[in-house]
């Protein structure tokens, strides 16, 4: 009998081992090493890489050193999207560890945005749980909530402390007892295919009819494209921290155990290998 | 304030009964039962501006810390809680039944064990407090002259032996004495084995008849109460025992019959208050909650895991998670971990329970710091820091190295106890005492998370767990290795690391397919829900959805003693030298109705004192027993020679805690005992004998592991009361009965799970038998003089066996586990520096030529009741006969020598271990 419990220690400690090499056409003074590091899943890529900006500036002249930012095969990587959604969308299925180019010329403002200190994430991260308790609980939770218990949920995943985040997030995932669920659930689909960043709509976990909506309903409804026609062959994966849930899975379940601490569900869609 | 104003009723001709206001808010009820808020109350206007009628009718309501609401309903006088008050909707959405339960409504018969009882030390030789009378009768049979030579020859002082002798020393004395009188005051059970008793036994029969006509023709001695039986001595603590036990009280004994208190099944309440209530707007009031069942009938518990438990997704989710764990991350530990762990630091100031003499509670600073290993592994070392002669000093512990955190009961100090292994072999833990309750129970969740997590021990445990309570109640659980029972070097058994579960038990039986069920000292059956945590584990430590509230009640006794004197006849004045005229069992301790309290400040008391006629030896009729001086033995009419007297006073107290744990209603129980199954599939029902608190013997039928609280009882026709059950793998029944001799019950199968009759077996010479366990093919009883017996001779045509062979003495309990391993709580273990009663212990070298096994290892004590190893079915025998086969004689050499015996004609072949597991199988299935 393995408890819920243990679903939300696995999506917190999972991590992507990770090998950054530095750009070609940077400048350096002497040869780069590549670096190798355990990027936890559900952090940021700017919050976690210290050491990896430490380690490559060594070798830099010093004015060459300035914005770090990172690409996966030409891919920029945006920051604010959680790590292990990064990793899902644009490198399922490659061989580990996953290696990511670090750049310091050329930041290409058309897809990154600036990240010019820890602040900027932690008030992108905290948008997120605003927008998505808003969505949960018409941000009632959020809002009873004081400075400290926010700067806990902060400090949480900064310092990847599973328990002092959770002690705090628990109650971002209670809801009415007289309810069977949020309100909406708080999901953002990305599909590696498109241009468009990502689908967001509202949709509840629960039908009119009182049955629970599943995984399956959600994507029929607002991404019909993801599901495989009813005799047709399935050509995508719908992943969800590195595992492919089974459609039947209830969303609130999903919303309740495998969300970001963002505390929202990233899904990514990607062409199945065909191989 | 300055005056009164005048605010209007509702109604002109209803006037307001009842008002309670809130922080906000003012609700009120009319004469005529109507609920009333009032509109536009704030901190200018605090008159409001009007009333609005809310629906329902109520008797009174009372408005909590924020707003939140409770009232008592006019028509079925239930609480209701106010849902969706927020603070934009001050008047919320609905009223909410609320299940309040009364503990007291279950039936109440409190029962209990003391910590502490005489015996002696592990030796061969049998104790049986009768071997004067048998010499005198120039009977002496050859089990009873085995020589005192302590068997556990490294550990054992002499001691040991001298321990024993005394006991026959005792047993010396008694021949002076009619056979009827119990022998030492302090071994009030073998008094049982008396003349006297027996006929006590057969007139409270007579009476129970005579008042209580029984409807079961069947069953005429139903109303025995059988609690009697169980009576467990009561020794004073020595100074030794202080450090090693858990308790310094260990004298609640079991409860008597008297008077029920509470006996409504649906209670009408009269009155609630909020007042001091705050709940949190978000959180789902799961306290009141209650798990379905409980006031239905037994038929209607299902612990059915819910179909979205089992569901396939969720499988498929646990399943993918762990694949990619082991994908992502397997061969990549190596690698850097982008986020460092700082340390992590908790200090305080407790108190400790210096190293040297004089002992004594000294003040202390405790200081936690937690850190990442190079691997991820995160470790914690806890500092004493101690002044010792002005110096200043400290000792430290790996909490890795910590094998358990255990509870220990004190009347003035809130303390816990830390073992590792070089401390059990001790028997001299670091004991540490916190101010209060919440401070304690603050640092115990801390500890025994951090020692998890340095195991990297979470979750559930598994089915294979060994199950363990203490005489405190409290329930411990050890993931055994592989090592425990089989290998080239067995793990020893202090090594075992011990977790707590929350709830309050007093015995615990399992199987090895996770259906595990628990007894509470009041009786009630618990089955356990599969979740871990409990009691003071909150947060993530303990999981969200199984676990429930639990209460549990026991007895607390003391002794009013008073001396007989020419002038006054019996009186309370006693002689300078006499004991406390108000004293505890020993009489060294003075206890007062008004100064003794219940066991910790989690009980409270549930009854008044009352006088308790059940006590061993018998009482009058105002429950005096007369002796002829203190100590003796009383015996409970008034003779020519007895100078003294004491009668027996009891109190019941109540715990309210939590745990993994759902009651299974209706039936009280004794005993319990489940099939060790290893091979059947998951939907098949797995037999499990229980015996009800009267005596009956029963059978659950139903129990899967879907469904492990069963669904219905099967009673099974017995000719006297039952005081223990095993139930062995191959459907192998055996049962003790209150006489003291066995019972094995014939035709069990899974078609037939009742069987069909009973086979008597007679016990061993002159023992009373009380308890007996059943493994794979073994079978062991234990006798009232605490030796352990082993039946010999169980063949495939007659599963009786032939005769019994004794293996040790000085146990209290045993569980003989499906690998035929035999677990005991032994009654009292030397260590280095201390003395512990009732300790774990392990019987090695056991093999299927040598099921009586060799010698004991000892593991974790004192203080502890009761052990269940029948989960334990890791398959030892393939490693087992690997190791000491021909194949490896250098290993099985070397092993052979550690033990010191040196026996190579037990090496088993593979073949030889193979034939005979075959043979022993048929035996039991014919």
């Amino acid at each position: 009998m393995t408890d819920d419990k243990d679903v939300l220690r696995d999506v917190w400690f999972g991590r992507i081992p990770t090998c950054f090499t530095l750009y070609q056409d940077e400048i350096t003074e002497r040869e780069a090493e590549p670096y190798y590091l355990l990027l936890p899943r559900v952090s940021y890529l700017t919050l976690v890489t210290d050491k990896v900006k430490k380690h490559f500036q060594k070798v830099m002249r010093q004015e060459e050193a300035t914005e770090i930012w990172f690409e996966y095969e030409g891919t920029p990587l945006k920051w604010h999207y959680p790590i292990g959604l990064l990793f899902d969308l644009h490198a399922s299925n490659t061989a580990l560890p996953w290696s990511i180019t670090v750049h310091f010329k050329n930041f290409p403002e058309k897809d990154l945005l600036h990240c010019h200190s820890k602040d900027v994430i932690e008030a992108h991260f905290m948008a997120c749980i605003k927008e998505a308790d808003a969505l949960k609980h018409k941000s009632q939770v959020i809002n009873e909530m004081q400075k400290k218990d926010h700067k806990q949920l902060w400090m949480g995943l900064q310092n990847d402390k599973f328990e002092q985040f959770w002690a705090i997030n628990r109650k971002l995932m209670e809801y009415p007892p007289e309810d069977s669920g949020f309100r909406y659930i708080p999901f953002r689909i990305y599909q590696a295919t498109t241009e468009r960043p990502f689908i967001q709509k509202l949709f509840r976990p629960i039908a009119s009819g009182g049955q629970l909506h599943t995984l399956g309903d959600l994507l029929k409804d607002v991404c019909p494209g993801a599901i495989a026609p009813e005799d047709g062959e399935q050509k995508t994966q719908v992943m969800i921290h590195g595992i492919e849930p089974m459609l039947e899975t209830p969303i609130q379940w999903l919303s309740e155990h495998m969300s970001y601490p963002d505390n929202f569900l990233h899904i990514s869609i990607i062409p199945r290998p065909t191989d | 304030g300055i005056s009164w104003s005048i605010v209007e009723s509702p109604s002109s001709e209803n006037g307001i009964s009842h008002i309670s206001v809130g922080v906000d808010v003012v609700w009120c009820i009319t004469k005529d039962r109507k609920v009333w808020f009032r509109r536009g109350v704030n901190s200018h206007n605090p008159c409001g501006t009007s009333w609005i009628e809310m629906v329902g009718e109520m008797l009174m309501v009372s408005v909590g810390l924020n707003n939140q609401v409770w009232g008592v309903s006019c028509d079925d006088r239930t609480i209701y809680f106010r849902q969706g008050i927020t603070p934009s909707e001050l008047s919320g959405k609905t009223w909410k039944a609320i299940v309040a339960v009364r503990e007291s409504d279950r039936s109440q018969t409190g029962s209990s064990t003391s910590l502490l009882s005489a015996g002696c030390f592990f030796t061969d030789d049998i104790q049986n407090q009768t071997n004067a009378i048998i010499q005198s009768d120039a009977d002496t049979s050859s089990d009873t002259e085995l020589p005192s030579v302590p068997m556990n020859l490294a550990n054992t002082p002499p001691m040991g032996a001298e321990a024993s002798s005394s006991g026959n020393g005792t047993g010396n004395q008694a021949a002076e004495i009619p056979v009827n009188l119990t022998v030492d005051p302090l071994d009030s059970d073998q008094g049982e084995a008396t003349v006297a008793l027996t006929n006590n036994e057969k007139a409270n029969l007579e009476m129970h008849k005579s008042t209580n006509p029984d409807p079961s023709a069947e069953l005429r001695w139903t109303n025995i109460d059988l609690k009697e039986a169980q009576k467990y001595p009561v020794l004073s603590v020595s100074t030794f025992a202080e450090t090693s036990s858990l308790s310094s009280l260990g004298m609640f004994s079991v409860g008597a019959e008297e008077q029920q208190y509470g006996a409504d099944e649906h209670p009408l309440w009269a009155w609630v208050s909020g007042g001091g209530c705050l709940v949190d707007l978000h959180s789902p009031l799961k306290w009141f909650t209650v798990p379905s069942g409980l006031s239905s009938s037994a038929q209607s518990l299902s612990l059915s895991i819910t179909p979205a438990q089992t569901a396939a997704w969720r499988k498929q989710i646990f399943q993918q998670l762990s694949e990619r764990t082991k994908r992502e991350l397997e061969n990549f530990r190596h690698y850097e971990q982008a986020v460092e762990q700082s340390v992590w630091v908790k200090t305080g100031t407790l108190q400790w329970w210096r190293n040297w003499k004089p002992y004594k509670w000294m003040d202390v600073r405790v200081t936690l710091e937690q850190f990442t290993g190079s691997d991820g592994m995160r470790d914690s070392i806890l500092f004493i820091y101690y002044m010792y002669h002005e110096e200043k000093k400290y000792i430290h512990v790996f909490l890795n190295e910590v094998t358990i955190i255990v509870e220990v009961l004190n009347e003035a100090k809130h303390s816990f106890a830390l073992y590792t292994p070089e401390r059990t072999k001790q028997r001299w833990p670091i004991c540490l005492a916190a101010t209060t309750e919440q401070e304690m129970h603050d640092w115990l969740s801390l500890l025994n998370m951090s020692c998890c997590e340095s195991r990297r021990i979470q979750g559930p445990p598994s089915h294979h767990a060994i199950w363990s309570v203490t005489c405190k109640g409290d329930i411990f659980v050890s993931e055994p290795s592989p090592e425990l029972e089989a290998g080239p070097h067995l793990m020893q058994c202090d090594q075992m690391f011990w977790r707590q579960v929350g709830g309050h038990l007093r015995l615990i039986e399992c199987n090895n397919r996770g259906i595990v069920w628990g007894i509470g000292y009041d009786h009630t059956a618990w089955v356990y829900t599969g979740g871990y945590g409990g009691g003071f584990i909150q947060g993530l430590a303990s999981s969200a959805d199984n676990i429930y509230m639990q209460t549990d009640v026991k007895c607390v006794y003391i002794y009013e003693n008073q001396r007989w004197n020419p002038v006054t006849g019996y009186s309370s004045r006693g002689l300078p030298t006499d004991r406390y005229m108000w004293s505890d069992a020993s009489g060294l301790q003075e206890c007062t109705k008004l100064n003794t309290k219940p066991p910790s400040p989690q009980w409270s008391w549930v009854s008044d004192w009352y006088i308790d006629f059940n006590t061993s030896g018998g009482t009058d009729r105002e429950g005096w027993q007369y002796a002829a001086d203190f100590p003796a033995s009383y015996h409970g009419h008034k003779t020519m020679k007895d100078f003294v007297r004491r009668r027996r006073w009891a109190r019941k107290c109540k715990i309210v805690t939590n745990g993994p744990w759902l009651e299974v209603p209706s039936v009280t129980l004794w005993d319990i005992s489940i099939i060790p199954s290893s091979d059947a599939d998951d939907e098949e029902a797995v037999a499990l004998w229980a015996i009800s608190d009267k005596g009956d013997v029963l059978c659950r039928l139903g129990v899967t592991q879907q469904n492990p609280a069963g669904t219905s009882w099967l009673h099974v026709g017995t000719d006297q009361p039952f005081i223990s059950i095993s139930v062995g793998a191959y459907y192998q029944v055996w049962a003790i009965a209150r006489d003291g001799s066995a019972f094995y019950r014939g035709s069990v199968s899974p078609k037939k799970p009742a069987g069909d009759c009973w086979y008597h077996i007679p016990s061993p010479q002159k023992q009373k038998l009380k308890q007996v366990s059943v493994g794979q093919t073994s079978v062991f009883v234990l006798d009232k003089n605490g030796n352990l017996w082993y039946r010999q001779g169980i063949t495939p045509s007659y599963p009786q066996g032939s005769t019994w062979d004794h293996v040790s003495n000085n146990i209290r309990k045993m569980s003989v586990g499906p690998l035929d391993q035999v677990w005991v709580i032994a009654d009292k273990v030397q260590g280095s520096h201390g003395l512990s009663c009732g300790t774990v212990c392990h019987r090695t070298g056991i093999q299927p030529m040598e099921p009586k096994g060799l010698s004991w290892d000892y593991g974790i004590g004192g203080g502890w009741e009761h052990i269940t190893v029948r989960g334990n079915a890791t398959d030892a025998s393939r490693v087992a006969v690997q190791d000491t086969s021909e194949e490896n004689p250098a290993v099985s050499k070397d092993l052979e020598g550690e033990e010191g015996k040196g026996k190579t004609e037990h090496s088993r072949t593979p073949l030889m271990v193979s034939e005979s597991q075959e043979l022993n199988r048929n035996t039991v299935n014919c």
